[in-house]
């Protein structure tokens, strides 16, 4: 089974959050990086898969030079090769344009499988996995727990709300989104980090990418980040401060008298 | 009204055969952008023309309800809704589609909008319309950012409204009507084939009935150290909950889980204990009367629906605070 995996690298979950000057985003200097959580769930299961299964992995992802660091790790903890798509400046393209990037990047591997997670925890958006699908014109299901391989194709495990779950089953090539959740994700070995420096990375500027599929139109920008703004407070919030106990103490008081609760 | 090129269409979901609570909220926020821009609302879902939840209709009137109806709709498939609803948008040409942020409406959508070449907005929590182009508040980073969109292209603009954003209208009068739509789907082209949706176990905590909850996350960091918020749990009375990382490690069972993938929840007190307080985390339990949140970061989302905070590190107020209502219930 050939699986590829879209992964993005995105601010680690405790990132300070300081608007740039631009109020477009937030001042990434000194912020560190990470896979995107369900991102990470989704190269696990395409790992499993493999093993299960055999076949090749293969991780694709888009971004500026610190993206590589993402991808080797993937690649350390066992994915085959990487394909990274080189670009400095990726918030200059909506949903729909990365997208059509990651699409023309892995068309050509026809690949039995394209998993990516369901949601980024940076944008949250949670429809690259999807777009990508109708564009490669291949049946998709998101938000999917966990896969089996049978003999038509494949049974896979989605999560719908309030703890109900579904089965649902597809033909290959097909792409999922992936929830996170199902399994323990594998840490990377020291073997597997020594491996991934001889593994390939095959890195492809958006320039290249689009002379080599001339048929992708990237096109204007159909939707707009205008800017971002630190939330407004959706109620009053009175923090109790001192010591633990003095803070427990005061809790207590207001949850006896004003909201009396206990 | 094919001949309209600009209104605003709302479909709604329908959920154990009633129209969902977040389809009446999606169906409100239509009705705000379209009286900032002064365009009539039409709304649609898939139900057979003389099915009686038409008549369960509510809210402000649209000026015409859609009722999609084609035997392979029956099921839910990502193939047959997106056509359907495709083929709806090709006749009705609305300049706005609104979807309640379903998880059914997060499995098509996105490629619906891609199939007009345009981006779903998504998980919207607030509309700006005064200003001509409407402007569309969602959140960033997990909650801790906001940010405006606008759409940038021309043909219809896609947004899907998160549950409680929004408030459903009440009762208006006036007159709507009921317009069949058989669109043309093809079985071959349904290449998914869906089973029947089940409950892992079954229930056997609700969560729901409990006035106070004590709800913990990843900020326990721990299996071994959940004693001190049950602890707590047992000293208040109340029912132990978690966010989703607890359960997806397997510290607790999914049925305690709160959230947009577990139970929503409105107690009278509900307590986050290291919870960072994720958009997913905050819509099941945000209607809350009195919300507490103990977490060491100050600058956590959670904070922002808190009444009461504590900022200071859980593994010493935690404890703490169960002496302290121990103390006070003598």
């Amino acid at each position: 089974m050939k699986i590829i995996v879209a992964i993005k690298q995105v601010p680690e979950r405790d990132a300070r959050i300081r608007i740039d000057a631009a109020a477009k985003w937030i001042d990434l200097q000194d912020v560190e990086f990470m896979m995107n959580e369900s991102d990470a769930y989704a190269l696990e299961e395409a790992l499993q898969l493999k093993e299960a299964h055999g076949g090749e992995v293969v991780v694709v992802s888009a971004g500026p030079e610190r993206v590589g660091q993402t991808i080797r790790e993937a690649l350390a903890k066992g994915a085959d090769r990487g394909i990274h798509i080189e670009s400095d400046d990726l918030a200059s393209y909506d949903a729909l344009g990365v997208a059509k990037l990651l699409a023309a990047a892995v068309e050509d591997e026809e690949a039995d499988l394209i998993l990516t997670g369901l949601q980024s925890d940076d944008l949250g958006l949670g429809q690259t996995g999807v777009i990508m699908a109708e564009l490669l014109k291949l049946p998709h299901a998101s938000l999917i727990l966990k896969i089996e391989k049978t003999d038509k194709g494949i049974k896979v495990l989605r999560e719908l709300e309030d703890g109900w779950f579904q089965h649902l089953e597809l033909p290959m090539p097909a792409l999922l989104t992936i929830q996170s959740g199902n399994t323990k994700l594998r840490y990377a070995t020291l073997m597997g980090i020594k491996r991934a420096k001889t593994k390939e990375v095959r890195r492809i500027t958006v320039n290249d990418l689009l002379t080599a599929n001339p048929e992708v139109k990237i096109g204007d920008r159909v939707l707009d980040l205008e800017k971002v703004m630190l939330p407004n407070k959706q109620r009053t919030t009175q923090m109790l401060g001192g010591s633990p106990a003095e803070a427990a103490a005061a809790l207590v008081e207001k949850l006896q008298f004003e909201v009396r609760a206990l | 009204m094919s001949e309209s090129t600009n209104s605003v269409l709302v479909f709604l979901e329908i959920k154990n055969r009633e129209i969902s609570r977040i389809s009446w909220e999606a169906m409100a926020a239509g009705h705000a952008l379209a009286e900032g821009l002064g365009l009539p609302v039409d709304i649609a879902l898939v139900a057979n023309p003389s099915n009686p939840i038409l008549a369960t209709i509510h809210g402000k009137a649209p000026r015409t309800v859609y009722a999609i109806d084609d035997p392979l709709l029956h099921a839910y498939t990502q193939e047959g809704f997106t056509a359907a609803y495709a083929q709806l948008i090709h006749y009705a040409k609305p300049a706005y589609v609104v979807l309640p942020h379903t998880y059914q409406a997060r499995d098509f959508a996105p490629r619906l909008a891609t199939r007009f070449g345009q981006v779903l907005i998504s998980d919207v929590t607030g509309i700006d319309a005064a200003a001509g182009a409407p402007a569309f508040i969602r959140q960033l980073l997990q909650g801790k950012l906001n940010a405006t969109y606008r759409q940038a292209g021309s043909g219809p603009c896609f947004l899907s409204i998160q549950a409680g954003a929004f408030r459903a209208d009440p009762a208006h009068g006036g007159t709507t009507t009921v317009e069949p739509f058989l669109p043309k789907l093809h079985k071959e082209e349904i290449l998914t084939q869906p089973g029947e949706p089940f409950r892992a176990s079954a229930q056997t905590v609700d969560l729901g009935s409990a006035s106070i909850l004590v709800s913990v996350g990843r900020g326990i960091k721990e299996e071994a150290n959940l004693p001190i918020v049950q602890e707590l749990a047992s000293a208040l009375g109340a029912e132990l909950a978690a966010s989703r990382p607890i359960c997806d490690n397997g510290w607790l069972p999914m049925e305690r889980q709160v959230g947009s993938s577990g139970q929503t929840v409105a107690p009278k007190v509900y307590i986050a204990v290291g919870i960072s307080g994720a958009i997913q985390h905050l819509v099941g339990m945000k209607g809350s009367q009195c919300i507490v949140a103990i977490n060491k970061d100050e600058n956590a989302p959670i904070f922002e629906v808190a009444d009461y905070g504590i900022v200071g590190d859980l593994f010493e107020v935690v404890p703490a605070l169960t002496a302290a209502v121990r103390k006070a219930k003598g």
